[in-house]
């Protein structure tokens, strides 16, 4: 087709250089880098959060926030639940999205399945772009009228249920927040259908489904939940929106409407979103326990087809967010039913998991760390979901901390945990630069430490009765959160290791092999240098 | 660096669209929030916004159309637009059933407010078979004669394509002109009532969806103009017609479900 000058041509012009390299890349692993450094920094934002949070919780009584709103005790509990909020929204959207979808996901889909870049790698660009004008309208919110124009940003949870996100919060911060989820959501839908078209059209020649590695896998599955769940939600924020600026009345009852419909809608997406969220991890982490057991992962396909049934049966069990906004009897017996099913597949992921595991000549290098932490924290969240799958249980513990302690376990622990395994395992392949092992292992155990301290107190507490989401509380819990502060305070020295471990690594990292993990590692991102080439696959490997 | 390229993938050139497309709704929905709490200048940051947004489709896609004219999207390339073009109709799929949630929710399970049954008590509907089943046929008529002007570039025959996509085009502003009259006409608000909210948005991202459906099916009119489109090679005519066969799809849910179950 082309003559050798016009190809010249044309790869000097896809190496773009300086800034234009990132803003104008069409190239899936700078898209990647850009998600990753994206997510780190979003990530440190929303945990100083938590720090907040949690420094105003160690002890009874409001004596730490004041000190940020200058004794303004109203301002202080505003800004006690504007954390909560913003928050969560960062964690989820802007921090674990961004790092195991778009950034291990653009880095290493295209690689695995043997392909050159994604299917779409413009619009590639544009998921990502979306994402900083996303939370900088969030980060404006904080600045403009939430509940009233004296009370800055959105206080109502990142569920953001009416009518305290109608009526309850009149102000300018909220229609920021809800057109910031519009932003997030358009980014994850063409995110999505790269994802998947990438998966079915662009698989080197051999590379059949039933030979795609894992993490592959569970991308596809989560695109799938991305690509079907997000629109859902984009309706019911759009109704917000009409409702709170327009005059419509879908959540308010005085017009006919009804505000429950708002958390149906909100959880037939919010259900497959925490699915979202981990199902990547569950991917990359049989890659690691694979790689560092010597061994094939155990049940391949009842691995990827257990994924596959988690992402469907993600779709029929939403109402169990709801249990005690007085659904009849029966409604609830099938959402326990249907939710207790997806203990199940996750189950065969655990176990095998343990069985790939068993007989292997385990290597503890830092990410084979994380990935048995990841084991642990995830079980335990998992087996807390069980328990509150239960309608009768949860009428008592619903919005206690006993949920918060479950949904950490699963997502703060287990989601985090799969980045910093996928981090260690692939930031020699990223950058060149190996990570120093001794301060990885230093930052797992003082993380493992730590967020299990933060966590495990609030099962107690939440069964004590302790309310979430409140900015004080009785004297009774006092014990529990004291230590649950102090796991915060363990597990931010954990953070600063992290920092360490980057400084380090970019600085003075060893050169990192084509294959530092031996013959464990065996999918192909290892049989290129490392970094890989700018376009690597020009011409496309073979799978046997 | 290494090598010859070996493979028909299509590996796109750097690009500013993205950046600027992302910056530019940033700017729109800035400008929309600033708007509607009567900020001063949101609506010219929401205008400018918007306008910049629209400037960048027509050219990103400009890109696309080059690209394709200029062979780069090989056979395989074009698989990859069906499958993305697919999972777009899907997602889109997905919107409108928050919709339609929205409206079942509100008509199967009438609140006491509105007197217990759907329709609310005081709310006169339209006649389904008067204009809303004009749309209906209009809309049906118009899949056919997309389909003529598909099957026309299939067998070479440009003089019928333009045909089929001028009556597609006319037959779609006519959708949309009935649509105006009918809203115009309307016995019931917008504001203040279950009914309104659930019919106005419903219909109303419906009615957006068609006014893109005519737009792409014009730009496809323009591009036959222009001698694009092959009897092998006609991606963007075959895309718009899924999206508008998609619009299609949707309007018969909304009528049987709104305009006709729903009627009084």
């Amino acid at each position: 087709m082309a003559d050798e000058a016009a190809i010249e041509v044309g790869q000097a012009a896809h190496h773009p250089t300086g800034w234009r390299r990132w803003l104008y890349s069409t190239n899936h692993k700078d898209i990647g880098t850009m998600y990753l450094v994206f997510a780190v920094i979003s990530g440190l934002i929303g945990f100083a959060m938590s720090i907040a949070i949690r420094m105003e919780m160690m002890y009874p009584g409001v004596e730490v926030l004041p000190v940020l709103t200058g004794g303004d005790l109203d301002a202080a509990y505003h800004l006690f639940n504007v954390l909560i909020t913003a928050h969560g929204l960062i964690m989820v959207f802007f921090l674990v999205m961004p790092a195991l979808i778009g950034g291990f996901g653009n880095w290493f889909l295209p690689i695995m399945i043997g392909a050159p870049d994604m299917a779409f790698p413009r619009m590639n660009n544009v998921s990502f772009w979306l994402l900083p004008p996303a939370i900088t309208l969030l980060v404006i919110s904080t600045m403009v009228g939430g509940p009233s124009d004296a009370l800055t940003g959105v206080g109502g949870g990142w569920t953001v249920y009416p009518p305290l996100s109608t009526s309850g919060q009149p102000g300018p911060a909220m229609d920021l927040a809800i057109l910031a989820l519009h932003l997030a959501g358009a980014s994850s839908i063409l995110g999505a259908v790269n994802f998947i078209t990438t998966v079915f059209n662009m698989r080197a020649p051999g590379m059949t489904m039933h030979k795609m590695p894992l993490f592959v896998w569970s991308l596809l599955v989560t695109a799938f939940l991305l690509l079907l769940a997000i629109p859902v939600l984009a309706g019911a924020i759009t109704m917000l929106l009409t409702d709170r600026n327009f005059g419509t009345t879908f959540f308010d009852p005085a017009g006919g409407g009804d505000p429950l419909l708002f958390q149906h809608l909100f959880w037939f997406f919010g259900h497959p979103e925490v699915y979202i969220l981990i199902l990547p991890g569950f991917g990359l982490i049989s890659h690691i326990i694979s790689t560092f057991s010597r061994k094939p992962i155990f049940g391949y396909l009842g691995m990827a087809y257990a994924m596959v049934a988690i992402g469907f049966i993600g779709f029929i069990v939403w109402a169990h967010h709801m249990y005690t906004v007085g659904m009849d009897v029966d409604v609830k017996a099938y959402f326990v039913a249907a939710t207790m099913v997806i203990a199940v597949p996750t189950g065969i992921k655990i176990f095998s998991w343990i069985a790939t595991m068993w007989g292997g000549s385990i290597e503890f290098k830092t990410p084979m760390l994380w990935a048995i932490g990841f084991i642990f924290v995830f079980t335990v969240g998992g087996v807390t979901g069980v328990l509150i799958s239960n309608a009768g249980i949860d009428q008592s513990v619903h919005d206690t901390y006993y949920i918060v302690a479950h949904f950490h376990y699963t997502m703060s622990l287990g989601a985090v945990f799969a980045i910093f395994a996928g981090f260690y395992y692939w930031i020699g392949k990223m950058s060149g630069r190996q990570y120093p092992e001794t301060l990885g292992k230093i930052h797992f155990w003082l993380s493992f430490i730590g967020v299990n301290m933060v966590f495990f107190p609030q099962h107690f507490l939440g069964l004590a009765g302790m309310p979430r989401r409140i900015v004080d509380y009785n004297e009774v819990f006092s014990y529990w959160n004291f230590w649950s502060s102090i796991g915060a305070y363990i597990s931010t020295a954990g953070v600063l290791v992290f920092l360490l471990v980057l400084w380090k690594t970019f600085r003075s990292g060893e050169k990192c092999p084509d294959n530092p993990w031996g013959e464990g590692a065996t999918t192909l991102e290892w049989t290129l240098p490392s970094p890989p080439p700018f376009h690597q696959f020009n011409e496309l490997p073979k799978i046997k | 660096m290494a090598g010859e390229v070996m493979h028909d993938y299509h590996l796109v050139k750097p690009s500013h669209w993205p950046v600027v497309s992302a910056a530019s709704t940033f700017f729109t929905a800035l400008g929309a929030v600033g708007w509607m709490h009567d900020y001063p200048y949101a609506p010219y940051v929401f205008t400018l916004g918007f306008l910049s947004l629209l400037y960048c489709m027509a050219s990103w896609w400009g890109d696309v159309i080059a690209e394709a004219n200029g062979g780069d999207h090989t056979p395989i390339v074009q698989v990859g637009l069906r499958y993305g073009m697919i999972l777009f109709i899907a997602s889109e799929v997905m919107f409108f059933v928050a919709w339609f949630w929205a409206y079942f929710n509100a008509a199967l399970f009438t609140p006491d407010v509105v007197g217990g049954v759907w329709p609310p008590t005081g709310i006169e509907t339209f006649d389904p078979w008067h204009i809303p089943f004009i749309n209906t046929l209009i809309l049906l008529l118009s899949g056919t004669t997309v389909t003529w002007a598909h099957h026309a570039i299939i067998e070479g025959d440009r003089e019928g394509l333009k045909k089929g996509l001028w009556l597609s085009v006319l037959l779609g502003a006519t959708f949309t002109g009935f649509q105006a009259y009918e809203y115009a006409h309307a016995a019931f608000g917008f504001a203040g009532n279950i009914y309104g909210s659930t019919f106005y948005m419903a219909t109303g991202f419906h009615g957006f969806h068609v006014i893109v459906g005519t737009i792409f099916l014009a730009v496809c009119l323009g591009r036959a103009y222009r001698g694009h489109f092959t009897p092998d090679q006609h991606f963007g005519l075959e895309a718009a017609a899924w999206y508008w066969h998609f619009v299609d799809v949707v309007w018969l849910f909304l009528f049987a479900s709104i305009y006709w179950w729903g009627a009084g």
